[in-house]
């Protein structure tokens, strides 16, 4: 409940802001300091220092692995907006606004990982999304921002109708609209409604995938993505969507016994084609900046790997993979932003001209490809293990390393580009302060790689 | 804690040439890491070495643990012996950027000797990648015209390969009985026949693709081909060790029905691949092809051998794994000097290297004689048990491996024959001063030829426990 609260607040405080202080610089100070603020609101619960606590009716339930989701995700924020912050003044007139719309975003996340009733998924979702379509379209002059965000909009409030229909065809199936209670009756051991209950949740599990950028509901991505001004794509492509992710998992943790085992083939089904289409057209793209948006795809077909069991391997699959993912992710998006323009090309020759800049790209698309000694090969591999623990069949372990191995031809592409190939990079100005974050990232990276427990451990206590 | 050093000066060594850019620096600061590890890997071999332990990741079960039985052993000898070798020989070699080849250089010695002293399958399968990467990048910045498709081409394959390995070691892992990573523990893992068969195909075809094995070996040539010299001798002389390794290290202990049940299908595979490889090396002009598809065979005779499970056939195995290496590490060396002065490694090119350069065409006749078997050098022990364990396996397969060796005799013959007999050529005429570094690295490793085909029983001693935990229950 801290979290949620302290969030909304400071959103309303950031709106007032610009009456306090029209320097960008102090806005973004401000906004940092409030970032700050809600770890520690959120830490304090995680804790059990102070919490703010009254009767949800069973609206909101707060557990150990939904704060933490809450803390990382505000901690990835925070490093988000630290690293980004000179990029974010650069768009629009107004910086402030920008900084509300990251707390509402922030206070979905919050709801996202706390809600324990389909009612208050619903409103997570939206107060995640309507502040996402205004990030699509803050670069207002620009035509294909606009188009994006209108394109997103449209989508995203189809698949929030259609969300709200699988919603209202399992209350009309249960009576309830409560996660906990039980989808399978115990002394039949049969679905009640089981008709409407699988429409239902067939239903919410299309929109879901909608959320999370995965096939055949990905065809919004590569657009938005792309339209996006850069600096925001990075965070709809890493916190947003993780927290699509934590949401998914938490719905069907449970509600999956419903569909017995149609849930697995359905399931195998959006996996598989997600990691082809996401993969396989990634390795077309002429544009690093859309490779990102189908590499984001493709990853999001490994982290729904994560729904296929419930154990707890799989709450730390996603976890570590989510980190793993997002911290490569922020860091690949923040070189990109320093480029003059998008494409494969204007890498050559960057190992020469900036070798240090250089290496940490190669570093973040190691990870992403999920190569040892980086975060992201534990992502991998933890989520794997998850894989087999569930009792998958070897084909989708093996059908997933395919695919990774897919993954690293393109991601490879570009490190080919900035050692391989000479030619004179098109870069912006770079100061040591910008490397030094990225050098930040980095080093999470490769703590993470070499001691994943390092995230585990606060999981437990 | 001694184990340790292996990795550590390697690694300090890489970190420190990234700041030296003085080219005499650069070359005494490798050589010198290399000679220390040298030094260390003798010390190993006389004395007995405690095996270092230590906790990595407590969620997983995962240790840190480093163990030097006589395989390693033997292995982490060749890898001490080859890369000071290659540094010395290659030091007046023109490379831009020096002080970075010769870093990522150690980075990768310190990859392979990881993967030789790990005894925990994670902690293998880490090293196992370390290594490939820094040659990844060694072969894409300084190899040849087609570098960087032909790099590419070798990382994705072997890349994949590392990853079937990597779901039969979750495969393993999640059914031992007391979920970890050790060797130890994965021996006694619960798996079904079915499951064992699975667990063996996925390791097989990441060592199948490293050796490599018939049907997976197209990345070799062009690799060999494309790649600088120094780092094709870290690649045909211990790198492609590590498949064979892997083979003795888990294969073997781990799924031993498999391993019987499979064994026909692979020696035949091997088999097919040491004649092709032998009939394509006898078309071969290019000197670097030519080693490259000569040693493709000789490994192929390795993997067969492993696959008969017979005591003599892994024995003269585990001596080959260092012989071989030697021996190609000399026949680069030679062609890498050639390909230094004359600038061409054609072998209609050349010609008369005997009149130009006798010193050289000395050494040129040792390892061609080492590298067909020949009595005497230290090829002939390890390829008289390793055919008589085919033999015992199946007179048949034996005789057509048999066929090898005089398919070997005929390319290597003929190689010397063109290159170093003959009139001088008009490339071999530019041959001036020679390499005197070179020159003495080919003696010492001359020397070690032929002591060791004299006199194996050192090679013996030292693999004799690994032998005995395969064979005596």
């Amino acid at each position: 409940m801290n979290a949620i609260i302290v969030s909304t607040l400071l959103g309303v405080v950031m709106m007032f802001c610009s009456w306090i202080t029209t320097s960008a610089k102090a806005q973004r100070n401000i906004g940092l300091v409030g970032m700050l603020i809600l770890i520690v609101a959120n830490l304090a619960q995680l804790k059990g220092w102070w919490v703010i606590d009254f009767d949800t009716k069973g609206m909101l339930a707060f557990n150990q692995i939904g704060l933490f989701a809450n803390m990382t995700l505000f901690i990835l924020t925070f490093l988000y907006v630290w690293i980004n912050g000179e990029e974010i003044e650069k768009i629009g007139n107004h910086t402030a606004d920008f900084y509300a719309i990251f707390f509402f975003i922030l206070c979905g996340v919050s709801v996202l990982t706390s809600f324990d009733n389909l009612l208050m998924l619903f409103i997570g979702i939206e107060i995640l999304s309507i502040p996402l379509y205004i990030l699509t379209g803050s670069d207002k002059k620009n035509l294909l921002s606009n188009e994006a965000s209108l394109k997103y909009f449209l989508m995203g409030s189809f698949s929030t109708g259609v969300l709200l229909l699988g919603i209202t065809f399992i209350y009309g199936a249960t009576g309830s609209f409560h996660l906990s209670m039980p989808v399978v009756n115990p002394a039949t051991h049969m679905v009640t409604e089981h008709f409407l209950m699988s429409a239902g949740l067939i239903l919410l599990f299309a929109s879901m995938n909608f959320k999370v950028s995965a096939a055949p509901f990905h065809f919004w991505t590569p657009d938005v993505y792309d339209g996006a001004p850069t600096v925001f794509t990075s965070f709809m492509a890493t916190i947003v969507k993780a927290a699509g992710f934590i949401a998914f998992i938490k719905v069907f943790e449970t509600q999956r016994m419903a569909l017995g085992f149609t849930w697995y083939i359905i399931l195998s089904f959006v996996i598989v084609s997600t990691l082809l289409i996401g993969n396989i057209t990634a390795v077309f793209q002429r544009s690093v900046k859309r490779m990102l948006a189908y590499s984001s795809i493709a990853q999001a077909g490994f982290m729904l790997f994560a729904l296929y069991g419930n154990s707890i391997f799989n709450t730390e699959a996603i976890l570590l993979y989510i980190v793993a993912y997002s911290l490569a992710t922020i860091g690949l998006f923040a070189v990109l932003v320093k480029m003059k323009d998008y494409s494969f090309e204007s890498f050559n020759g960057l190992a020469k001209q900036h070798p240090v800049l250089a290496f940490l790209t190669t570093l973040f698309l190691f990870s992403l490809a999920g190569i040892p000694l980086t975060a992201g090969f534990f992502a991998k591999y933890y989520m794997l293990n998850a894989l087999l623990t569930a009792g998958a069949g070897l084909w989708l372990l093996i059908v997933a390393i395919l695919f990774a191995a897919v993954s690293v031809f393109y991601y490879f592409r570009l490190v080919q580009a900035m050692y391989f190939t000479p030619g004179t990079p098109a870069i912006n100005e770079l100061d040591k302060k910008y490397e030094f974050k990225l050098w930040v990232l980095a080093a999470l990276i490769i703590l993470l790689g070499v001691f994943p427990s390092l995230l585990f451990n606060y999981l437990y206590f | 804690m001694f184990l340790l050093l292996f990795l550590l000066i390697p690694i300090f060594a890489a970190i420190a040439l990234l700041f030296v850019k003085k080219e005499q620096a650069v070359n005494l600061i490798a050589i010198g890491a290399g000679l220390l590890t040298l030094m260390g890997a003798l010390h190993i071999i006389i004395n007995k070495t405690e095996s270092f332990n230590t906790s990595w990741l407590p969620i997983l079960n995962s240790r840190f643990i480093l163990q030097a039985d006589g395989l390693s052993k033997i292995l982490i000898l060749l890898t001490a012996i080859s890369f000071p070798a290659i540094f010395i020989a290659t030091s007046k070699n023109q490379t831009h950027q020096k002080n970075i080849f010769l870093s990522l250089m150690l980075l990768t010695q310190a990859g392979l000797m990881g993967v030789f002293l790990a005894g925990d399958a994670l902690l293998f399968y880490f090293f196992w990648e370390l290594a490939l990467i820094p040659v990844y990048f060694l072969c894409s910045i300084w190899g040849g015209e087609k570098r960087i498709a032909v790099t590419f081409k070798f990382f994705i394959y072997t890349f994949l390969g590392s990853l079937f390995m990597l779901i039969g070691i979750i495969l393993l892992y999640s059914n031992t009985t007391d979920h970890s990573f050790l060797i130890e523990s994965m021996k006694h893992a619960n798996l079904t026949p079915g499951q064992s068969a699975t667990a063996f195909a996925l390791f097989f075809i990441a060592f199948a693709i490293k050796m490599p094995i018939f049907p997976l070996h197209t990345w070799q040539p062009d690799a060999y081909e494309q790649s600088p010299t120094a780092v094709t001798m870290v690649l045909s002389a211990v790198m492609v060790k590590m498949g064979l390794y892997g083979i003795i290290r888990w294969l073997m202990p781990l799924f031993p029905a498999a391993f019987l049940a499979h064994a026909h299908f692979v020696v035949l595979l091997s088999v097919i691949g040491i004649l092709y490889a032998s009939f394509i090396a006898i078309r071969q002009d290019d000197l670097k092809r030519l080693i490259a598809y000569s040693s493709i065979a000789h490994i192929g005779l390795m993997s067969a051998a492993l696959f008969t499970h017979n005591q003599v056939g892994v024995q003269g195995a585990l001596i080959q794994l260092f012989s071989h290496g030697i021996n190609v590490l000399g026949l680069w060396i030679i062609a890498d000097v050639i390909e230094q002065q004359t600038g061409t490694r054609s072998m209609k090119a050349l010609g008369g290297i005997a009149k130009q350069q006798p010193t050289l065409a000395i050494l040129l006749v040792g390892f061609a004689f080492a590298n067909i078997a020949l009595p005497l050098t230290n090829a002939f022990i390890g390829e008289f048990l390793m055919f008589n364990s085919l033999f015992q396996f199946n007179p048949w397969i034996a005789a057509a491996a048999g066929v090898s060796v005089v398919l070997a005799a005929i390319y290597t013959l003929n190689m010397v024959q063109k290159v170093a007999y003959g009139e001088i050529s008009e490339a071999t005429s530019l041959m001036k001063a020679p390499n005197k570094n070179a020159q003495a690295v080919l003696i010492v490793l001359l020397v070690i030829v032929f002591v060791t085909g004299v006199y194996p029983q050192p090679l013996f001693d030292v693999t004799a426990d690994t032998l005995k935990q395969l064979f005596v229950k």
